[in-house]
C-alpha cells in the first residue's frame, strides 16, 4: 500500500507536504474551500493521501473525521490510488440502455477485481461513471479519461489485449 | 472596462462581420469552417479535426477562411460534424484524415464533398443543416447561439445582442419591473420541478436581510441528461448574464455557479466568460456607470446526484456533506449561509435574456396554457438521431421520438420513454401523443425532470430497468433520512430477487407499498421520487413483473438469472453471424445450417441478439 511507503519514507512525506501546502496557499482559510481543495488533491495525486488529509486539517480548522466525512460523500474523491489503466465504464442511462452492464460485466470478469478496486500489481482500476456526457456514441467506456465509444465486448477485449500486451 | 458605446461599436462591428454565421444568402468572399468542440464531439477527436484544419490552411496559404471552434450542434450521434458558412454545408462523422479532402475540394474548388454528406431519416443525402428532419420541428430559444459563436470569445457573443439585456435592465427597468416580466413570460423552473421563476425571484427579492445570493444549478446529475452542460460549453455568457440581471433583481451583489467537476470543458468556458466580462467591467463594481455591483464565482461539485436538490446543493458550496435541509425555511429566505438566496437552474437563466429582448408577451405565445416556451430534452437510447432537441412544450412524444429523433433502428418496436431519469418515470406506446408539458407528463405518472428523455425499444425488460433506477437512487441516496436510506435499498432488494425469479406474488405487494410510502416520508426530491420509475413501470408493464414471478420467465433475455440466448431453428440460415461476432466462441454450426449456443460457455452479453439479420436469437 502506498499509504504504508509514505510512512517508511520520511523524505517522501516532506515532499508531498510541501507540494499540499503549494496547493493550500491559493486558498484562503474559509471552510467553503474544502470541496475545490480536495478537488486539486484529487487531480494531482489520483486519490487523497492521508498526510494531504492532516494538512487540510490543520489549515482549515476542521477535524480530520469531518474531512473523511466529505470525501467519503462524494463519488469523486477516492482514499485508494487508481491503477496504471483507470478504466471507466459508463452506467448512466443512455449507455445503460446500449448495453453498458454487460461491458462492465466483462471487465470485471477479465480483470477478477470488482467496482472501485485495482489489480495486485497496480495496473488496472475499474469504475462506474455516471454520464460523461458522450451519449451520442454510447455505450462508452473512458481509460484515463480517453473515451472510446460505441462500445462492445469486442471492442473492449481488443483494448484490454492490446494493453496487457503494452502495445498501446 | 468598456463605456456603452464602445460595447455598441463591438456589437456593430462583430454583427458585420459574423452576418455569414446566421445568413447562407450573404455574398461573401470569407468562409468559416465551425467545428464542434462540445464534449460529444471532442469525445471523437473534434480537437484534432480544429488543428488539422488549420495546419492545413496554413500550409497552403489559403486566406479568407477561419475555423471557429463551437459548441454543440445537437446531433451527436452524428458528431463530429463540421459546418461550412456562410453557404451552411453540413458534415458528418469528420475525422482529421477528411480535413483535407474538405479544404481542397469544398474551400478551394467550391465543390460538395458527396461521401460526407449526413444522410437524413428517409436514407437521401442532405446537404444543409436547415433541411435535415432533426432541426425542422425545433424551436432554439435557450440553445440560439450553441453552434453558431465562439463560446470562448465575448465579443461573438455581444454580436448576437449579448449584454444588451442587462443594458436593458440596468438603465431602463426597476428590479420590480423584471420580476414582473418574468412572472408574466411564464418561465418555469427548467430543474424538474416547474416552480414559476418569476415568483421564486419576487420571494427571494421580497426577503428580508441585506446580504442575497443568486446561485446557478448547474449540477446536472440525471445521467444521460446533458442540456446544462451543452449551454454552458457553447453559450456560458447566456447564463452569466441573466445572473447579472437576477442579481440586479433581488438585490444581490454576489452569484455563485455550482457544476459539476465532471464537466472540465464547461467549467473551463464559464471560467473564460467570467473573464471576459470583468474584463470589459460587465461584472465588478458599478455596471455600466450605474452603482450596482456584482460577481460571479465557480464552485465545483463532487459527483454527488443529491447536489442537484437545491439545499443539498447549498450545504455542498459551503463546504459540507451534501445533505438537504428541511424545507421550510425555504432557500428564498434561509439559503446559503443562511442568507436569502435565489436557486435557478441553468436551463431556466439560458431563457432571461430573451425574454427580457422581446417581451414577456412573445414568450407566452410559445407553449402551453401552463407551461410557456420551450424545453430542452436531451434525447438517447434507442433512437435513431442522439442529441439535444429545443422543442416548444406541447409537442407530442411521437413527434420527437419519430418526426426529429428518426425513430428507432434495427426495425424494434418503440417500447417505452424515460422522462426525468432515475426521479421520472416511463412513458409507454399508448402515450406517445401526449403532448408535453408539466401537467400531462405528472398525469401519467412521469415528469418533466431536467430534460433526459431516453427510448426504449422492445429488447428492454421493464423489471431491469426499474432496478437499474433503483440501484441508482441506493447508491446516491445522502443517508439522512430513514425512508430514502433503507426503504429503497429494500425495494431494490425485492427487485433482485424478481429478477432473479426468486420472488413471489408477496413480494410484489410490499414492493408497492414500499413505493407508495417513501414519497410520503422522504425528506427531498430525491427520495420522494425514488419509487416513480417502479410506480411506472407497475402501471404500465405489470405482466412483465408477473412473468418474472410466477413463470421465472424474462421475455427480453436481460435478467440473465431466467434468460436463455437461444437460436430459433425456424428463423436461423446459418449466416454465421453470430458466430463471427460471439467474444467467448459459444456458438457453433456449419455454414448454412441452423446453429446452436453452448449454455456453459455462453456469457449472455446479447451480442448475437443483436448482429442476428434474421432477428432468430432471443
Amino acid at each position: 500500500m502506498p499509504e504504508k511507503k509514505e510512512q517508511s519514507c520520511s523524505c517522501m512525506e516532506q515532499k508531498l507536504k510541501k507540494e499540499v501546502k503549494k496547493i493550500l496557499e491559493v486558498y484562503t482559510q474559509e471552510k467553503d474551500n474544502l470541496i475545490p481543495i480536495l478537488n486539486d488533491i484529487q487531480v494531482k495525486y489520483g486519490y487523497i493521501p492521508q498526510i494531504a488529509q492532516k494538512e487540510i486539517s490543520e489549515y482549515l480548522k476542521i477535524p480530520m473525521a469531518e474531512i473523511y466525512g466529505v470525501i467519503t460523500f462524494y463519488s469523486r474523491f477516492t482514499l485508494k490510488p487508481k491503477g496504471k489503466y483507470a478504466i471507466s465504464v459508463c452506467l448512466g442511462t443512455a449507455c445503460f440502455v446500449k448495453g453498458s452492464e454487460k461491458i462492465m460485466e466483462r471487465l470485471k470478469g477479465r480483470l477478477k477485481i470488482k467496482e472501485g478496486e485495482t489489480t495486485p500489481d497496480g495496473k488496472f482500476s475499474i469504475d462506474s461513471t455516471r454520464c460523461v456526457g458522450a451519449c451520442g456514441i454510447a455505450p462508452v467506456f473512458t481509460i484515463n479519461g480517453e473515451v472510446y465509444g460505441r462500445a462492445t465486448v469486442k471492442k473492449l477485449d481488443e483494448v484490454l489485449d492490446k494493453l496487457e500486451k503494452g502495445e498501446m | 472596462m468598456k463605456t456603452l458605446e464602445e460595447i455598441e461599436a463591438i456589437r456593430t462591428k462583430k454583427r458585420k462581420e459574423l452576418d455569414i454565421r446566421v445568413n447562407s444568402n450573404v455574398g461573401s468572399k470569407e468562409k468559416h469552417i465551425l467545428v464542434c468542440h462540445g464534449t460529444g464531439c471532442t469525445s471523437s477527436k473534434s480537437p484534432e479535426i480544429i488543428n488539422t484544419f488549420r495546419k492545413i490552411i496554413k500550409e497552403k496559404q489559403i486566406k479568407n477562411v477561419r475555423v471557429i471552434q463551437t459548441g454543440c450542434f445537437g446531433l451527436c450521434s452524428k458528431g463530429p460534424i463540421v459546418i461550412i458558412r456562410p453557404e451552411d454545408t453540413f458534415y458528418a462523422m469528420v475525422t482529421p484524415e477528411d480535413c483535407k479532402e474538405i479544404v481542397e475540394k469544398h474551400i478551394i474548388e467550391g465543390k460538395i464533398v458527396e461521401h460526407l454528406l449526413c444522410k437524413d431519416i428517409d436514407g437521401s443525402k442532405v446537404q444543409n443543416l436547415d433541411s435535415l428532419t432533426f432541426y425542422k420541428k425545433q424551436k432554439r430559444i435557450a440553445l440560439k447561439n450553441c453552434g453558431v459563436i465562439d463560446p470562448e470569445n465575448i465579443d461573438e457573443y455581444i454580436a448576437f445582442d449579448g449584454y444588451k439585456a442587462l443594458e436593458k435592465v440596468l438603465l431602463h427597468m426597476t428590479p420590480d419591473e423584471v420580476i414582473e416580466t418574468i412572472e408574466k413570460s411564464g418561465l418555469r423552473g427548467r430543474g424538474g420541478a416547474g416552480f414559476p421563476t418569476g415568483k421564486k425571484w419576487e420571494l427571494t427579492r421580497r426577503a428580508t436581510g441585506k446580504q442575497k445570493y443568486v446561485v446557478c444549478n448547474a449540477d446536472e446529475g440525471d445521467p444521460g441528461a446533458f442540456m446544462d452542460r451543452s449551454i454552458l460549453e457553447g453559450d456560458p455568457h447566456s447564463v452569466l448574464e441573466a445572473m447579472i440581471i437576477a442579481g440586479y433583481a433581488i438585490c444581490a451583489n454576489q452569484g455563485y455557479i455550482y457544476v459539476r467537476a465532471e464537466y472540465p470543458i464547461a467549467v473551463e468556458r464559464f471560467k473564460i466568460a467570467i473573464e471576459q466580462a470583468r474584463k470589459y467591467g460587465l461584472l465588478g463594481k458599478n455596471i455600466f456607470g450605474t452603482d450596482f455591483d456584482f460577481d460571479v464565482d465557480v464552485r465545483l461539485g463532487a459527483g454527488a446526484f443529491v447536489c442537484g436538490e437545491e439545499t443539498a446543493l447549498l450545504e455542498s458550496i459551503e463546504g459540507k456533506r451534501g445533505q438537504p435541509r428541511v424545507k421550510p425555511p425555504y432557500p428564498a429566505n434561509q439559503g446559503l449561509w443562511f442568507k436569502p438566496t435565489l436557486i435557478n437552474n441553468v436551463e431556466t437563466f439560458a431563457n432571461v435574456t430573451r425574454i427580457i429582448l422581446n417581451g414577456a408577451d412573445w414568450y407566452s405565445s410559445i407553449g402551453t396554457e401552463n407551461s410557456k416556451g420551450t424545453k430542452v430534452f436531451a434525447l438517447g437510447g434507442n433512437v435513431v438521431n442522439i442529441g439535444l432537441v429545443e422543442v416548444p412544450m406541447g409537442t407530442t412524444l411521437r413527434e420527437i421520438v419519430y418526426d426529429i429523433g428518426g425513430g428507432i433502428p434495427n426495425n424494434r418496436d418503440f417500447k417505452a420513454a424515460q422522462t426525468g431519469g432515475p426521479s421520472g418515470g416511463c412513458i409507454p406506446k399508448e402515450h406517445l401523443d401526449t403532448p408535453i408539458d408539466y401537467e400531462s407528463l405528472k398525469q401519467i405518472g412521469s415528469m418533466m425532470g431536467s430534460g433526459g428523455l431516453i427510448v426504449m425499444d422492445d429488447t428492454k425488460c421493464m423489471v431491469n430497468l426499474a432496478k437499474f433506477y433503483l440501484s441508482f437512487t441506493v447508491d446516491e441516496s445522502c443517508g439522512k433520512c430513514t425512508p430514502c436510506r433503507i426503504g429503497t435499498k429494500r425495494m431494490l432488494e425485492l427487485l433482485e430477487k424478481i429478477t432473479q425469479g426468486e420472488a413471489e406474488l408477496e413480494d410484489l405487494e410490499k414492493l408497492e407499498e414500499l413505493a407508495v410510502n417513501i414519497p410520503k416520508t422522504a425528506i427531498c426530491g430525491l427520495g420522494q421520487s425514488a419509487p416513480n420509475p417502479v410506480l411506472s413501470t407497475l402501471k404500465y408493464f405489470r405482466e412483465e413483473y408477473l412473468e418474472h414471478i410466477k413463470y421465472k420467465q424474462c421475455r427480453t433475455g436481460e435478467c440473465k438469472a431466467l434468460a436463455k440466448i437461444q437460436i430459433d431453428p425456424g428463423k436461423c440460415k446459418g449466416c454465421g453471424m453470430c458466430k463471427r461476432n460471439c467474444p467467448v466462441n459459444a456458438i457453433s454450426g456449419e455454414p448454412g445450417k441452423v446453429h446452436t449456443i453452448d449454455e456453459s460457455v455462453c456469457i449472455g452479453c446479447g451480442t448475437c441478439i443483436a448482429v442476428c439479420p434474421f432477428h432468430a436469437i432471443n
